[in-house]
């Protein structure tokens, strides 16, 4: 369990961590969102003692980081793939690990196991792709068998195979009773993974809630119609009391109101429909709804603002 | 957190790179092989030296030309070893794994000085007779009087040398900032400071003008200096602990 207090981080006038305080519970992933710049790294990096909170507290397990003996064996974390020494060999940059914090060097071996380098654990750091990286990146916060995970957007330079293999390996370990917390920007890889959600804008707490109830919270349900009898369709909705909304290319849309009482409304009163499909927010949109006055970098371009933001959040 | 794994770690860290390897195997090439060198040239101009120069002919010394080459190799083993956490990321895993931040950078400086030690004393010791084997007839010998405190000095100053690196590395963190400074000074700035007659008396307080006094067996005529060569040593040490103590300060101050 992490709990973080009115946790603030203040680099001069700036306030990249603002009043903080939620409670990652085990046994779940907690997804942490936020468009870029929210702070969800400096919160990240607080959270391992290795940036000073200007205010507030951050707890693992109860006690303060720098109070953990051997904290890799209680939290273990990847916070950048590319935190190691080139040109040392993946075995030696996990053995030092290791060794600081009392683990024997078979955990070392077996660790490489899991993530699938041991072919190469002789070879040095710097010739790695960006996923061999990311790999050797979470060997190592897998090292201490660590009751609480940390992941710091972990399928950034991941191919196909290696994402789904992040996510599987995240929800067992939740699934084995551990804290796993993992910090992403894709909202839609977090919809697959994330199971509770923790959202940050311009460092202040958006939300704390589960995936289901965000969704629902902030996203609009309908459902669309089309039909060819458009003026009799809306004069029988109407006259049902149900509110329609036109959009341009004629399809209708129905805030509300259940496909099945929709449908029942035109057999009655035999109007032929083409399309009948109840709508839900993406998370994706839930979160671009939440987060749109939040958003610190804004592109600016000439397109409609929701559609400009939601471009630059999801290319970068 | 027990020490003994940090070092163990350590240990790990600072063999598994190669530049280990080669900044420390440059630190003895150099120095044995220039003492050597100018050992032999002295050897053969010591009957066209002045009566003054003759009677200041330090043989012990001579033999340690070297180092004042040797010892820029030492600066950047020291530097290297230290700020490679930084310029790598790697600080950043380093500290997560360890956050008693003076455990951890006294944990690397024990080993890393250690290392600088056995080396520089294997250094010391094959430096004076390569050296002496070279100067013929007017060799010193390691029984003479205070020939072994100098030999002894020689590999204490390396280490010195190395350890004041780490700790200004550690200030600056920068590999290229901290070369950048150390090499020139102790290369250039020292040694000019230390021999121009203005700033002499400033000059010999610098931390290898003091400490390379321990390497000295014959002291020059008219020489004025204030400090033995324990004196010097103690000087140097001063500094090197100063350097550790603003690192120290500065990293336990900082973000990662």
């Amino acid at each position: 369990m992490i709990e973080l207090e009115g946790l603030t981080k203040r680099y001069g006038e700036k306030v990249a961590v603002n009043d903080l305080t939620c409670t990652v519970r085990p046994g779940i992933v907690t997804g942490f969102l936020g468009p870029n710049g929210a702070g969800k790294s400096t919160t990240m990096r607080m959270m391992l003692g290795l940036d000073r909170p200007s205010a507030g507290d951050v707890r693992i397990d109860g006690q303060h980081y720098d109070r953990l003996k051997d904290p890799l064996k209680c939290i273990g974390a990847l916070l950048d793939a590319k935190a190691m020494h080139g040109g040392r060999s993946a075995f030696n940059h996990l053995l030092c690990l290791a060794q600081s914090n009392g683990i024997p060097r078979s955990r070392v071996h077996e660790v490489l196991d899991t993530v699938g380098l041991t072919a190469v654990a002789k070879k040095k750091a710097k010739g790695f792709s960006l996923g061999m990286g990311q790999r050797l990146g979470i060997a190592g916060a897998l090292l201490g068998d660590p009751r609480i995970l940390m992941f710091d957007e972990p399928v950034n330079g991941l191919d196909p195979e290696g994402i789904h293999w992040i996510r599987n390996l995240m929800k067992s370990l939740a699934a084995q009773g551990r804290t796993v917390f993992v910090s992403s920007h894709l909202m839609s890889e977090m919809a697959l993974t994330a199971d509770h959600l923790v959202v940050i804008g311009q460092g202040r707490l958006l939300a704390d809630t589960s995936m289901a109830d965000f969704i629902a919270q902030n996203s609009r349900s309908y459902v669309r119609v089309r039909t060819p009898q458009r003026e009799r369709l809306l004069d029988v909705l109407h006259g049902a009391g149900i509110t329609v909304v036109e959009t341009g290319n004629g399809t209708l849309e129905v805030d509300g109101g259940k496909p099945e009482r929709i449908g029942e409304l035109a057999a009655q009163h035999q109007v032929v429909l083409h399309e009948l499909s109840p709508q839900r927010a993406s998370l994706e949109e839930a979160f671009m709804q939440l987060t749109a006055e939040s958003v610190e970098y804004h592109a600016h371009t000439d397109a409609p603002p929701e559609q400009r933001w939601g471009d630059d959040w999801t290319r970068s | 957190m027990a020490a003994t794994q940090v070092i163990r770690s350590e240990w790990t860290k600072i063999r598994s790179v190669a530049s280990t390897v080669w900044t420390l195997s440059l630190a003895v090439v150099v120095t044995v092989a220039l003492g050597m060198l100018i050992s032999a040239l002295s050897n053969n101009d010591f009957d066209h030296m002045s009566r003054n120069d003759r009677l200041s002919f330090d043989p012990t010394f001579i033999s340690f030309a070297g180092m004042s080459l040797g010892q820029l190799a030492m600066i950047v083993f020291g530097v290297l070893v230290v700020s490679n956490e930084y310029s790598t990321g790697m600080i950043r895993t380093s500290l997560a794994a360890v956050p008693q931040r003076g455990v951890f950078l006294f944990s690397k400086i024990a080993v890393a000085g250690g290392l600088a030690l056995a080396v520089g004393l294997a250094t010391s010791f094959v430096t004076f007779f390569g050296g002496q084997a070279m100067l013929g007839s007017h060799r010193a010998a390691i029984g003479d009087s205070g020939v072994l405190r100098a030999v002894i000095g020689g590999g204490l100053y390396m280490t010195l040398i190395a350890v004041f690196s780490m700790g200004v590395a550690t200030m600056l963190r920068s590999p290229m900032l901290s070369l950048g400074i150390l090499m020139p000074f102790f290369f250039l700035i020292s040694n000019i400071l230390g021999n121009v007659s203005a700033t002499k008396k400033v000059g010999r307080y610098l931390p290898d003008q003091a400490g390379s006094k321990i390497m000295r067996v014959v002291t020059p005529i008219d020489d004025d200096t204030p400090y033995g060569p324990w004196g010097g040593f103690a000087i140097m040490a001063l500094w090197v602990v100063a350097a550790l103590a603003g690192g120290y300060l500065l990293l336990k101050k900082r973000d990662a």
